[in-house]
C-alpha cells in the first residue's frame, strides 16, 4: 500500500481513539472544572464500564446487539451511581479539599482495582460488536486519465468503528447542550464559576457535585463500553486512559470542554498516526513532550483562561 | 425583621465574631461601620451561612434561619449583594437573573419589576456579566438578589468603585427597597453615602458590637465616625 492510503488509514484509527478519549477526558475536565478535583480515579471508572459491560452482555445473552445495546445504558448508569456515591461518601467528607481530594481518590482507583481482581479476576474479556461489517475505503488517484477512484488492497475499517466516531460526536453535542441549554447546565456553570455565590443563590452545590462526579465518571464509562469491542475489558485498563485524559485536559486547559475535545482529537489522531507508522511508545513520549511544552509556554493550556 | 443574636463565627479556628447582636427592623436600613477587618462582611458571610456559626443564632421574622444549610438561607428571603459583585463569569445577564428567580420560584412578573428597576439590564439580557461596565455589573448583582423578592437584603460595600450618578441609581433602588418593607443592613465604607440611607448605625470593633444609634446623631456629630472608624 503507498503513503496516502496508509495515512487515511492511520487517522482512522487515530479518530476512534480520539472518539474515546475526548468523552474520557471531557468527564474528567467536568470534573475539575465545576469542582476542581482532580479525580486520580477516573481511569477506574472507565475500566469499571468496561468489565460491567462484559458482565451485561454475558448475562443479557441472545444477539451481541442486545448484551450491547443494554451494557450501553446499564454500564454508565452504574458507574455514575458508584462515582455519587463516593463523592457523597468520601469526597463529602472531607470538604473537596483539593489536596486531600487527590489522596482520596487514589485510594478509590486501588478500591476499585482490587475489587475488580477480585471479582472478576486478572483475564482479559472481550464483548462482541454488535455489527461489524468490513468496508473498504475508496482513495483517488491522479493518472494519465485523470482522476480515478481505486480500492487499495488492505485499506478497509469497520462499520463499528465508524459508530464510535459518530456515537462519540452524539454524546459530546448532548453534553455541550446539557451545559449551554438545561437548568442543570446553568447550575453546574454557576457553581464552577463561584461555589459560595451558588450556595449564596440557594443553589444545591453538594448535590451539583454529586452529580458532576456521577456524570464525569459516566461518561468514562460509556467511552469504555464504545471501546471494549475493539480492545477488551480488563482490571488494569483504566491507565492509559488516565494518563492520555490528564494530558488531553492539561493541553485543552483545564476545565475547557471546547479546549479538551480539540485535545482530544489532536492527541487521538497524533497518536493514532505515530503508532501506525512508529511506535506506540514514540506516540506516548511525544504527548508528554507536548505536555511539558504546554505547561512551560501556555500553562493554562490552549483553550484555557489565566487565573487573575 | 432580622434578627442576630450573639452570633459568633470565623475562619477555620480563628473567631472574627464574638457575641455580635443586632436587630434590622422591616422597613429600615441598619448600616454596619467599622475599621478593616472589624467583621463586617464576616456577619454577612455568617448570616448567608456561608460561614458556620460558633454560636448563637440568626432569626428571619421570629424563624431561626441558622443551623440549616446554606443553600437554604436565601430559600427563606434572603437576598445578598456581596463586596466585589462576584458575578458568575460566563453567564449572561439573563442566566443571573434566572438563578435569582430559581432560588424562590419567582415568576416572570418578579423578572419584569426587577427589569423596571434596572432597563439598561434589559437591553443586554444575552450579554455576559464580565462584559458589562462596573456599574452595570452592579445593577446585575443587586438585580440578582432582588429577584430572591427579599425580606431581607444584605449589601456589602454596593458604591465600591462606582462613578456619583451610579451611586446615585444605586442608592434609589435600596430606598425603594426600604419603602417595600425590606429590612436592609448595609456595610459601606463612603460614610456620606451612609448617612444619606441609614436609618440607625451599628459600630463592630475587633467582632464585638459597638454603639447603636440614629443616623441623625452621626449627621450632628462626625467626631462618633472619627473615634470608631478613624475617618
Amino acid at each position: 500500500m503507498e503513503l496516502g492510503p496508509y495515512i487515511l488509514l492511520a487517522s482512522i484509527e487515530g479518530a476512534v481513539m480520539a472518539a474515546v478519549l475526548a468523552l474520557t477526558a471531557v468527564g474528567l475536565s467536568l470534573v475539575f472544572g465545576v469542582m476542581r478535583v482532580v479525580n486520580i480515579a477516573h481511569g477506574e471508572f472507565f475500566m469499571l464500564g468496561a468489565v460491567i459491560a462484559w458482565y451485561v452482555a454475558q448475562t443479557v445473552g441472545g444477539h451481541p446487539a442486545i448484551g450491547f445495546v443494554a451494557a450501553l445504558v446499564i454500564a454508565p448508569l452504574v458507574v455514575g451511581a458508584i462515582a455519587a456515591a463516593a463523592d457523597m461518601t468520601i469526597l463529602k467528607r472531607i470538604a473537596y479539599d483539593p489536596e486531600r481530594t487527590i489522596v482520596a481518590t487514589i485510594g478509590l482507583l486501588y478500591i476499585i482495582q482490587q475489587l475488580t481482581l477480585m471479582t472478576y479476576g486478572p483475564d482479559a474479556r472481550p464483548v462482541e460488536a454488535p455489527f461489524n461489517q468490513r468496508i473498504a475505503l475508496p482513495w483517488v488517484e491522479w493518472g494519465e486519465d485523470g482522476l480515478s477512484f481505486f480500492h487499495p488492497w488492505g485499506l478497509a475499517t469497520t462499520s463499528y468503528k465508524l459508530f464510535v466516531i459518530v456515537a462519540a460526536a452524539v454524546v459530546l453535542t448532548g453534553v455541550r447542550m446539557m451545559m449551554t441549554r438545561t437548568r442543570i447546565g446553568l447550575l453546574m456553570r454557576a457553581t464552577q464559576a463561584d461555589s459560595d455565590m451558588a450556595l449564596a443563590f440557594g443553589i444545591p452545590v453538594e448535590r451539583v457535585y454529586a452529580m458532576v462526579f456521577g456524570i464525569g465518571a459516566g461518561l468514562a464509562a460509556l467511552a469504555a463500553v464504545l471501546i471494549v469491542p475493539i480492545s477488551q475489558a480488563h482490571y488494569l485498563m483504566g491507565a492509559d486512559p488516565l494518563l492520555l485524559s490528564f494530558i488531553v485536559v492539561i493541553i485543552g486547559g483545564l476545565g475547557s470542554l471546547p479546549g479538551t475535545v480539540v485535545a482530544a482529537v489532536l492527541i487521538g489522531l497524533s497518536d493514532g498516526i505515530i503508532s501506525v507508522f512508529f511506535s506506540p511508545t514514540l506516540a506516548k513520549i511525544l504527548a508528554t513532550l507536548l505536555v511539558g511544552l504546554v505547561l512551560v509556554f501556555r500553562p493554562q493550556g490552549l483553550f484555557g483562561t489565566r487565573a487573575p | 425583621m432580622l434578627e442576630l443574636q450573639a452570633i459568633s463565627a470565623g475562619y477555620g479556628r480563628a473567631q472574627v465574631l464574638r457575641e455580635l447582636s443586632l436587630t434590622v427592623a422591616s422597613g429600615e436600613i441598619l448600616c454596619l461601620l467599622g475599621r478593616n477587618g472589624a467583621g463586617k462582611t464576616t456577619t454577612m458571610q455568617a448570616i448567608m451561612g456561608l460561614l458556620p456559626l460558633m454560636g448563637g443564632q440568626v432569626l428571619l421574622d421570629g424563624v431561626p434561619i441558622s443551623g440549616r444549610p446554606a443553600h437554604e438561607v436565601p430559600k427563606a428571603g434572603i437576598g445578598y449583594i456581596p463586596q466585589g459583585r462576584r458575578l458568575f463569569a460566563g453567564l449572561t445577564v439573563a442566566e443571573h437573573l434566572e438563578i435569582g428567580l430559581r432560588a424562590r420560584d419567582a415568576g416572570p412578573e418578579v423578572r419584569d419589576e426587577v427589569l423596571a428597576l434596572f432597563p439598561r439590564l434589559g437591553e443586554r439580557l444575552d450579554q455576559r456579566a464580565e462584559t458589562l461596565s462596573g456599574g452595570e455589573q452592579q445593577m446585575l448583582a443587586t438585580a440578582r438578589a432582588l429577584c430572591l423578592r427579599p425580606k431581607a437584603l444584605l449589601l456589602d460595600e454596593p458604591t465600591e468603585g462606582l462613578q456619583p450618578s451610579m451611586i446615585e441609581a444605586i442608592r434609589q433602588v435600596i430606598v425603594k427597597m426600604r419603602a417595600a418593607g425590606v429590612a436592609i443592613l448595609l456595610v459601606e465604607q463612603r460614610v456620606d453615602a451612609v448617612l444619606s440611607v441609614a436609618d440607625r448605625v451599628a459600630f463592630i470593633e475587633n467582632g464585638r458590637g459597638g454603639e447603636v444609634m440614629p443616623a441623625e446623631r452621626l449627621r450632628q456629630d462626625h467626631g462618633i465616625v472619627e473615634r470608631y472608624v478613624g475617618v
